[in-house]
């Protein structure tokens, strides 16, 4: 029944700076079904968004792609001519960005951004006549919830809201995704009283379209109410990955264990905690798990060996060594 | 803030700037020589006849009596005579500048044209050869000043492979085209005179080009590093994961971004030709309002220096508000936004 | 705007030469600047024929060829080109140097009293008047008022600076009034810090990247403009060699003796690229951000 989509295996990225190799991604794997809605959190800096540039093939020139692969439907993402990857980015995939400001050309109007992407998203059967892209344009910006849709294309970015910005961008991408839509830490960069609308604005027309999603956030709570399945993140590597209610209800790392303490809850009383220490240098990573320097219940095996990740309940796993049981070495 | 506001903000501020320029002028003009008259008499003239030109020339009255007539006549159109050709400076100046202003349209054409092209070309092939090539070019295109590659190209087209004629106008045997604007290319053009167009625009060519190839190279530089540096913005990652080919996004929306800071450096440049105007139309003994200046300057002839350079400061100032219009029209920043403090 | 890390500590000056020595260009650059000063101060002992670039006549050798003694030939009057070329160094460095010496601190100094007082009438007076300046090209202002004096190395150094100065006031004004409003020189006011002291110690320090930048690129570019007064006859007199001189002077000469315009213009280029390597490595060298 689940058909998997999205294949990423043991996939290890690099940038290449003044002092060497920041070696971030450290042997990645995330699989994504048909129509499944994963979330993938962690911490700033965690490697989460180099992940998804990854997949678009978006990253800056002084990435480096080491090791590992992607595979979305079958076909090799890594190994793709220039033309493959317009036809995935166009028509297969889709990202909602971070920062609205940044992802929009600021002196173009929204409706000459959004028309040509229109235009190039389109398979080349279909007609490209510009009063079909303007109502193409103006039925995506009406799905995103945006008032006056005729107006509002004549509009520079910014002349619009924050909240509108991320709007037009969403519906840019919804405008382009047919299967897979990734949404990169889609509010932290809005108002608070915007971020509610604009998560259940995702929400409902993912659940509408039926889209396969991916979305990324720092925010466990947020990754709660949005997704089934959760791929927790720690500098560059996947430390557990379960259903979404498994892993509030039943986590086992203890830096899950960590990040979900650090919500503050309403009932129970008691400051939230933090974490103590830092995220790991990527010039000179440790040699084993890369939360050993950090965790409370390091056993000496983790500074010398890398945990794979290890299924401890049926579709929940973890890669610790405090879980190992038969495949591991416990001390 | 709409364009024409931001139009008549800029007039009025040009008008100040102007008046500002002609005082500068006129007490460079006043002070640095020493005394006028007997500058313009020679070193053995009689007392009495410096005293006589001393008072025709107002040099008696005090300096803002001076000025008041000075800008008064200027006012009226009248500059004043040149020593030099005895005539009415304003004269001259209707003379000469068509061929000035012709020369330099030409090389802001070729330079606007050639400089962006070769800067987009480079940028979409970095790291090529032909990146390579364009990047030394850049470089000592604008180490190189404008009269060096005038003999340069003296040398080139003049001697070596001569294809253009290296001085005038326009060849003597030539029919001259009647004068509506003065600029003989746009005359022939007029009144359909292929055989004078065509020899006019060789003429024009070379003094054209020599201007032309500095500011080429530096529009071509800031065109290629600003589209390069903005090859990893966001929005650029942004519109390849819409999946809009790499080609459109250069060709169009990098280029426009990029454009601005190149067309805001091209202004200067494009008013710095006059400048450099001066010593090409000597190397190529071409007419124009520049070696008259020139002239004007070796041989200090006041009236013809401060017309020349009025006439100067009034153009440039025309030109970087032309310029400036353009920018705001490319960036609608600058004409929608409301400045805050 | 990537600001200076001022932090001048030697481990820093260190990362800085380090920086720097990366950039290959712009080591060449400051190499070809060492070579071009160490010319031009050693010309009396480096110049094979030192004699030749004061009052000097050899018909007999006038008008030769580059050869191995002659190696940029010899002019109409028979003097040695390369030893007159790097005679003339001195002077287009004395004219660079002197210049951007002069008016860099009178420049910026006008530049920050404007942009402190930014809102009253200085700060309008003040740009106001460079306003004026930057009407007409630099060029243009040192070519009139070099030619209403008497021409000498001097008079036109001092045209140059009168024409140049303005572009170094709009900069630190630029800078001086962006930065005044931030916390630190609020703080440094409210302490009672005098006024001198805000201007030069505060607000200073955070102008100096682009000043710095701009002064190497400068030096050429104000050495070129000495080059094209010379070339139309103001500026230093004959017999002392001026490369511009040197250009218009054997322009008459062209094509068939060549060597007496082109080997002065290729020095004049040549000086000009120097300083604009060694300027864009500066630059680089003060503006990357650390990773």
């Amino acid at each position: 029944m689940a058909e998997l989509l999205l294949n990423i295996k043991d996939l290890m990225v690099g940038y290449k700076v003044y002092g060497g190799l920041l070696k971030v991604l450290n042997g990645i794997t995330i699989k994504v079904n048909k129509g499944e809605r994963i979330g993938i959190v962690g911490e700033t800096g965690s490697g989460k968004t180099t992940t998804v540039k990854t997949i678009l093939r978006i990253l800056p020139r002084t990435a480096r792609i080491f090791g590992g692969e992607i595979l979305f439907q079958n076909r090799d993402v890594l190994k793709m001519s220039r033309n493959e990857l317009s036809v995935l980015r166009g028509q297969g995939i889709s990202m909602i960005f971070q920062d609205p400001t940044a992802s929009l050309n600021p002196v173009f109007t929204v409706g000459s951004i959004i028309s040509d992407v229109i235009r190039y998203s389109r398979t080349l059967s279909s007609s490209n006549k510009s009063s079909q892209i303007k109502e193409a344009a103006i039925d995506a910006f009406r799905l995103a919830s945006l008032p006056d849709a005729d107006r509002l294309l004549a509009n520079y970015p910014f002349q619009l809201s924050g909240g509108m910005r991320q709007r037009v961008c969403i519906a840019m991408a919804l405008a382009t995704a047919r299967d897979l839509l990734i949404a990169d830490e889609p509010t932290t960069n809005l108002d608070v009283t915007i971020q509610d609308q604009v998560l259940r604005l995702i929400k409902e027309l993912v659940d509408k379209k039926k889209t396969s999603f991916i979305l990324i956030t720092h925010s466990l709570g947020v990754a709660s109410e949005m997704t089934d399945r959760i791929y927790v993140m720690y500098a560059g590597t996947i430390i557990e990955q379960a259903n979404t209610q498994d892993l509030f209800e039943n986590p086992y790392h203890p830096y899950t264990h960590a990040l979900l303490s650090c919500i503050p809850k309403l009932s129970g009383g008691g400051i939230a905690s933090g974490i103590p220490g830092r995220m790991p240098d990527y010039l000179n990573p440790p040699q084993g798990c890369r939360f050993s320097p950090r965790c409370p219940r390091a056993l000496p095996i983790c500074e010398k060996e890398k945990p794979p990740l290890m299924e401890v309940e049926p579709g929940h796993e973890v890669a610790c060594f405090l879980f190992a049981t038969k495949q591991g070495v416990q001390q | 803030m709409s364009l024409l506001s931001y139009l008549v903000r800029r007039l009025a501020l040009a008008i100040v700037v102007l008046i500002g320029l002609s005082i500068l002028l006129f007490l460079i003009a006043r002070v640095l020589p020493g005394d006028p008259a007997r500058i313009a008499l020679g070193p053995r003239a009689p007392e009495y006849a410096i005293e006589n030109l001393r008072k025709q020339m107002n040099l008696d009255k005090p300096l803002y009596t001076q000025y008041y007539l000075w800008i008064s006549n200027l006012l009226k159109g009248d500059l004043g005579l040149s020593l030099l050709s005895r005539r009415p400076v304003q004269e001259d100046i209707r003379e000469y500048f068509p061929a000035t202003f012709e020369e330099v349209l030409l090389a802001a054409i070729i330079l606007s044209i050639a400089g962006i092209g070769l800067g987009v070309l480079a940028a979409k092939y970095t790291n090529t050869w032909l990146d390579g090539i364009v990047r030394i070019f850049a470089y000592l295109g604008i180490v190189t000043p404008a009269f060096i590659w005038a003999i340069i190209l003296l040398l080139i087209f003049g001697y070596w492979v001569p294809i253009f004629p290296i001085q005038g106008r326009i060849s003597p045997d030539i029919l001259l085209p009647p004068r509506i604007t003065g600029m003989l290319t746009l005359d022939s053009l007029l009144t359909g005179n292929w055989v004078a167009f065509w020899d006019a625009l060789k003429h024009l060519i070379l003094p054209s080009l020599a201007l032309a190839m500095a500011p080429m190279a530096q529009a071509a530089r800031i065109m290629r590093s600003s589209i390069c540096s903005d090859l990893g913005a966001d929005h650029v990652s942004a519109m390849t994961a819409y999946g809009v080919p790499q080609n459109r996004i250069l060709t169009k929306y990098l280029s426009r971004l990029s454009l601005i800071p190149t067309i805001s450096i091209m202004s200067l440049d494009i008013v710095a030709l006059f400048a450099s105007a001066f010593v090409v139309e000597l190397v190529f003994n071409f007419p124009g309002l520049s070696r008259y200046g020139m002239h004007a300057i070796l041989n200090k002839d006041l009236n013809a220096i401060s017309g020349v350079l009025l006439i100067f400061g009034a153009l440039f100032t025309l030109i970087t508000i032309f310029i400036d219009l353009i920018v705001a029209y490319l960036d609608p920043r600058i004409r929608l936004q409301r400045r805050g403090m | 705007m990537k600001t200076l890390n001022l932090n001048a500590t030697w481990n820093s000056i260190k990362r800085s030469i380090y920086k720097f020595s990366r950039n290959k260009i712009s080591v060449v650059g400051f190499f070809m600047v060492l070579f071009i000063v160490i010319v031009a101060i050693f010309a009396p002992y480096l110049a094979p024929y030192p004699k030749h670039a004061g009052a000097f006549v050899d018909y007999d050798n006038a008008s030769k060829p580059p050869s191995l003694a002659y190696p940029f030939g010899t002019d109409a009057i028979g003097r040695d080109i390369l030893s007159r070329v790097m005679f003339a160094f001195r002077g287009a460095l004395i004219m660079g140097l002197g210049v951007i010496a002069m008016i860099v601190p009178i420049g910026v100094l006008v530049g920050l009293i404007a942009g402190y007082y930014r809102g009253s009438w200085i700060d309008t007076v003040i740009m106001r008047i460079t306003d004026i300046f930057i009407t007409l090209p630099a060029l243009l202002l040192a070519l009139a008022v070099a030619a209403l004096l008497r021409p000498t190395l001097f008079n036109s150094m001092m045209a140059v600076a009168f024409a140049w100065w303005p572009a170094y006031a709009r900069i630190a004004y630029s800078m001086a009034s962006s930065v005044q409003n931030e916390v630190f020189v609020r703080a440094a006011e409210i302490s009672g810090a005098s006024k001198t002291h805000i201007i030069f110690k505060e607000i200073l320090p955070n102008c100096l990247v682009p000043i710095f930048t701009k002064m190497p690129l400068d030096i050429g570019w104000v050495i070129l403009v000495g080059a094209t007064l010379s070339f139309v006859g103001l500026g230093e007199q004959p017999p002392t060699p001026a490369l511009g001189t040197m250009v218009s002077d054997g322009a008459k000469y062209l094509p068939h003796q060549w060597w007496v315009s082109v080997f002065p213009a290729l020095a004049i280029v040549f000086i000009i690229l120097a300083f604009n390597l060694l300027g864009d490595g500066i630059k680089d060298m003060l503006t990357t951000e650390e990773v």
